[in-house]
């Protein structure tokens, strides 16, 4: 039945065919088919055109015309329309218009055999290939001529010595300050709050600066061994930046009222990475791996907030050689 | 006039017979070979836009006060990256439509990429002797995701430093070397110098641009070497016949279509939907932080795996081997990219196929590379499902730890359960379509009889 | 529509709830039957280490009534707590979270002031958004509240609790929450926050609610969430569609 179809079909083309061969003298061959007339479609990609054009005109007249509410929305409409015209005139111009010719072609070939075997005749033939010391040496002035342009490299940052990555502006008897360099005072520094400080004349954007201050009842603290006397009257500092992926610790757990609620807790709102002022900075949930940096605090005679020396372990995101040495002034 | 002009052509440039040949060349159609287009033109539009957005904008981090029109950032200090880009979002005629318009392209050009790459590789389309082309391909999408990192943290507002923070977490995670090669990026531990906002400045309006554009030059080149793959779905296409649509007339319009279809979508997103207000965000400094900061979406993935990974360092002595971001950071694309360079040679390996293919597969005829598929989708897509958990929780009300050892069950459980289910119907629809053609050949033969 | 009347109801009443004249008798009616199961008698609070006296540990979570008391938290907290719906609470140990008012204008004074009479506490605040400056408040907010609010308001998580968004907050429920600091929200004192300071921070959030949103639709202000779903769910689909109507389907057979 389809064969008998094909069949068909195939003869009406054939019939087709030959009817064109028939031209008019001076005419030449057609390449492409000619399309059929459609007066609509023809209709419907002008208007969808003018239409463009009248959008685009639009899209003018609102950059001129200034103080129109919602600027930016007209922009994008009118020439986000325009577009979407042309588009559309396009598409009915594909479908409806021209000729959609479905033609065969071949693939190319998988492969030249012939070429490549002249190919590797004219490498064989030069003679290089066959000096093996010139070829070594060939490879010694290549490689090392990589490595001297790529030398230069290293100018871009300090890639061996990573002194900068322990350093941090704390030292004793360094003030802490808030953002707008004025000292903290202990008596400053209440409960159920947090408090940003900052390193006494430091860079503040420095990691190793910015510190998250916050009181706790003094029997509530936890601190373990290494981190006793680090807290100056249940006020404890840790580090801003969290040991995850150095983002800045903004929140801070602060319960109402404890038997009913989450233990007090400093997180960070990139990972969650949670972790328990009262214990040294224990890491609680979340994925850092470290826990937070704490520095030891003083009060001065004058009641000021002062460091007693600098953090216990390394500030910022871990890396190879974070817990081999304590941070340095 | 068109006949001076290609005489001229050809007088000079001896070009007719490429021209005719061109014009000529055969498009074998389907819609899903459109997708490639749509992420080229994404990219033609980011090109246009993104020069304009470089007249308006300034690569320093010198810090001015801002006294701009925007009341809510008034008296404040930021760098002047950021306030050129507040700029043109504010004071600049048709600033903000073409920021937004390259904010959306990017989004579009990558979303168009990955699902050109799922088209590819599902039809096998990577087959030989389209490997280089797949690879060159497979690089355009990783260079794109660091190109849009990179546009994403320029404007310097809070989000931007956010995600430069996390950039910099992961990159000191790399054992071993990692601080090296961080101290190298930015000249010292973040947040750098001023060095360091130049030379992400000049890789993403200069060099990862043209890298892009010099691959896709490449990867057209070699489909058109090559021609392109069809499906067989006549007698007339097979494995040494292409059929398709001449480039002129039939391709050209449709071509020019989808230029302007996609040019049209984009400015109607660029100037109807808000994308990154980045005067609501405010500028950055590194201590501090607001809730709910996320990376552009083709990064959510990462996110999510960084939240996924149990809180632990890899630790020999003092030595920390694998600082816990490597993991999600740079551990799970790392993989994903290398299974995906490898995929056509372990495919050749342990398929046992090293023919030539110019006909494609459809996803059913190869159940194997489907189930695999399938399971790398489901992998890549679950932490880029948690990477939204936390906004999960304040929408839809699902508290946040329970979804995150949820989604720390489903990565191990439903990648492989995905691609067993796909396996399962592909071998279904195969033996439907069996049944089907012995029941014509059935019916044919009684119509004989 | 529910939120929104009461939100009317809330606007309505604020000037009623400064004069703070509520009825007291009526208040401790509504204490009794409401309150007094956690909060104690004559809200004196009860407190973990009164039920079972082993330490404040052990006690499991939802055995019993635990509260703080209220003496000396002032009409303030019982203003914040009750206009919210935040109080009274289904169960201990839940988060509270904004929740139509079940009680109607005179019932919410009269608790109001019967609260206040239990000990000397602040009155509610009457914060001044109009005297702040907006630029003070968005650099007060991002450094003090963005962290769990989001830098628009919208609302975020932290371990174990959802901080809500700010879009439903009356200026003065703003000034109370800063005050009190809710569930586990700090708690800002006038030495930490000075009324003025507080002042921005209203006009801030009171801003927040509908921002300068010149780039078109907001999609939330959250970011790149809503923003990669517009980009798949909008743009994606339009542009698959144009691909459709382009290219060719599979043929048939």
């Amino acid at each position: 039945m389809g064969r008998a179809r094909d069949a068909l079909v195939a003869g009406l083309l054939l019939l087709a065919r030959k009817r064109k061969r028939r031209l008019w003298p001076g005419q030449r061959e057609r390449i492409v088919p000619p399309a059929s007339r459609n007066p609509g479609s023809e209709l419907l990609a002008t208007l969808l055109l003018l239409a463009a054009a009248g959008c685009a005109v639009a899209f003018i007249v609102v950059y001129v015309l200034d103080r129109l509410p919602a600027h930016t929305q007209l922009l994008g409409l009118s020439l986000g329309l325009a577009c979407l015209f042309v588009a559309a005139a396009l598409i009915v111009t594909a479908k409806r218009l021209i000729v959609t010719e479905e033609l065969e072609d071949d693939y190319p070939a998988e492969e030249h055999v012939d070429e490549q075997e002249t190919v590797l005749q004219l490498v064989a033939d030069s003679g290089f290939s066959r000096r093996r010391f010139f070829k070594l040496a060939l490879g010694a002035a290549g490689g090392a001529l990589a490595l001297a342009v790529l030398t230069p490299i290293a100018s871009l940052g300090p890639a061996i010595d990573l002194a900068r990555f322990y350093a941090t502006p704390w030292r004793r008897g360094r003030r802490l300050v808030d953002e707008h360099g004025r000292p903290y005072r202990a008596s400053d520094v209440e409960e159920d709050t947090l408090y940003t400080a900052f390193a006494e004349g430091s860079d503040k954007e420095q990691l190793g600066s910015s510190l998250v201050l916050v009181r706790l009842p003094k029997d509530r603290l936890k601190l373990p061994a290494g981190n006793s006397g680090y807290a100056a009257d249940g006020i404890v500092a840790y580090s801003k930046i969290c040991t995850h992926a150095g983002c800045a610790i903004s929140l801070y757990r602060a319960p109402l009222f404890q038997p009913d609620e989450p233990t007090p807790a400093l997180v960070c709102p990139c990972h969650y990475s949670t972790f328990d002022p009262a214990s040294g900075g224990r890491v609680t949930f979340g994925p850092a791996g470290r826990k937070l940096p704490m520095l030891p605090l003083t009060i001065a005679p004058n009641g000021e907030l002062r460091a007693a020396g600098n953090f216990d372990s390394a500030v910022g995101p871990s890396w190879w050689g974070v817990r081999t040495k304590r941070p340095t002034s | 006039m068109i006949r001076k002009l290609v005489r001229f052509l050809d007088r000079r440039t001896g070009t007719a017979p490429l021209l005719r040949k061109t014009l000529r060349y055969l498009f074998p159609d389907h819609w899903s070979f459109l997708l490639g287009e749509v992420a080229l033109y994404s990219f033609v539009i980011l090109v246009a836009t993104g020069i304009y957005l470089t007249l308006f904008y300034e690569n320093s981090t010198a810090t001015v006060v801002y006294h701009g029109p925007y009341v809510p950032l008034q008296g404040q200090e930021m760098t002047q990256a950021y306030r050129s880009v507040l700029d043109i979002s504010t004071t600049v005629k048709a600033g903000l439509l073409i920021r937004q318009t390259h904010h959306w392209a990017a989004d579009i050009f990558i979303a168009a990429i990955v699902l050109h790459l799922i088209r590819i590789f599902f039809t096998g389309a990577y087959r030989k002797p389209r490997e280089l082309t797949y690879w060159i391909g497979l690089t355009i999408l990783l260079v794109s995701l660091l190109e849009g990192y990179l546009g994403y943290s320029l404007a310097d507002d809070l989000l931007s430093g956010m995600g430069l923070a996390i950039g910099y977490g992961v990159a000191v995670s790399i054992p071993f070397f990692g601080a090296n090669l961080a101290a190298l990026i930015w000249d010292g531990p973040f947040p750098g110098k001023h060095d360091f906002f130049s030379r992400m400045y000049v890789a993403h309006v200069f060099l990862i641009p043209a890298l892009i554009g010099a691959l896709l030059v490449l990867h057209l080149a070699l489909v058109a070497l090559r021609h392109h793959t069809q499906f067989r779905e006549t007698r007339r296409q097979t494995e040494r016949k292409v059929v398709g649509i001449p480039t002129f007339p039939g391709q050209t319009p449709r071509s020019l279509g989808l230029f302007f279809a996609v040019a049209g979508v984009l400015f109607l997103l660029g100037g109807l939907v808000q994308i990154n207000p980045i005067w609501l965000w405010g500028p950055y400094h590194t201590y501090i932080s607001t809730n709910g900061a996320q990376p552009d979406w083709y990064l959510g993935w990462l996110i999510g795996a960084l939240r996924l990974v149990p809180g632990f360092d890899l630790t020999i002595g003092h030595y920390t081997l694998v600082a816990n971001p490597f993991w999600g950071g740079a551990a799970l694309p790392s993989l994903v990219f290398i299974f995906l360079y490898l995929w056509p040679w372990l495919e050749r390996r342990f398929g046992g196929d090293s023919a030539y293919h110019n006909l494609l597969d459809r996803p059913r005829d190869a159940p194997m590379r489907t189930a695999i598929g399938m399971t790398t989708l489901t992998w890549v897509f679950l932490p880029f499902v948690a990477g939204s958990s936390d906004r999960i929780y304040v929408t839809f009300g699902l508290p946040y730890i329970p979804q995150i050892w949820a989604f720390r069950v489903l990565a191990v459980v439903a990648p492989p359960l995905a691609g067993l289910i796909a396996f399962w119907v592909c071998r279904e629809l195969q033996a439907g379509e069996r049944v089907e053609r012995r029941r014509k050949r059935a019916e044919e033969e009684a119509e004989l009889a | 529509m529910r939120r929104l009347l009461v939100t009317g109801l809330l606007a309505l009443a604020l000037p009623a709830a400064a004069a703070a004249a509520g009825d007291q008798q009526l208040g401790y009616r509504l204490f009794g039957q409401y309150c007094v199961a956690c909060h104690g008698v004559a809200g004196s609070g009860i407190a973990p280490a009164r039920v079972i006296g082993t330490g404040p540990q052990r006690v499991p979570r939802q055995q019993l009534g635990l509260a703080p008391s209220l003496q000396g938290v002032g009409a303030l907290a019982a203003d914040f707590y009750l206009r919210t719906g935040y109080m009274p609470l289904q169960h201990v140990g839940l988060q509270p979270r904004r929740k139509p008012v079940i009680f109607d204008e005179p019932q919410l004074e009269g608790l109001i002031a019967y609260v206040a009479s239990l000990g000397r506490g602040p009155k509610v605040p009457k914060p001044h958004p109009e005297r702040g400056s907006l630029s003070e408040g968005m650099q007060l907010f991002t450094d003090h509240c963005a962290g769990c609010h989001q830098v628009v308001g919208e609302g975020g998580y932290v371990t174990g609790a959802l901080p809500p968004p700010l879009k439903d907050a009356t200026s003065t429920q703003i000034a109370e929450a800063i005050r009190i600091g809710p569930y586990v929200m700090p708690r800002f004192s006038t030495k930490a926050l000075s009324p003025s300071q507080v002042n921005s921070i209203v006009r801030y959030v009171r801003y927040a609610k509908s921002p300068d949103d010149r780039g078109g639709w907001a999609i939330g202000h959250v970011g790149p969430i809503p923003e990669g779903l517009v980009a798949w769910f909008l743009g994606m689909t339009a542009l698959v569609a144009c691909c459709i109507a382009i290219g060719r389907r599979f043929r048939r057979g």
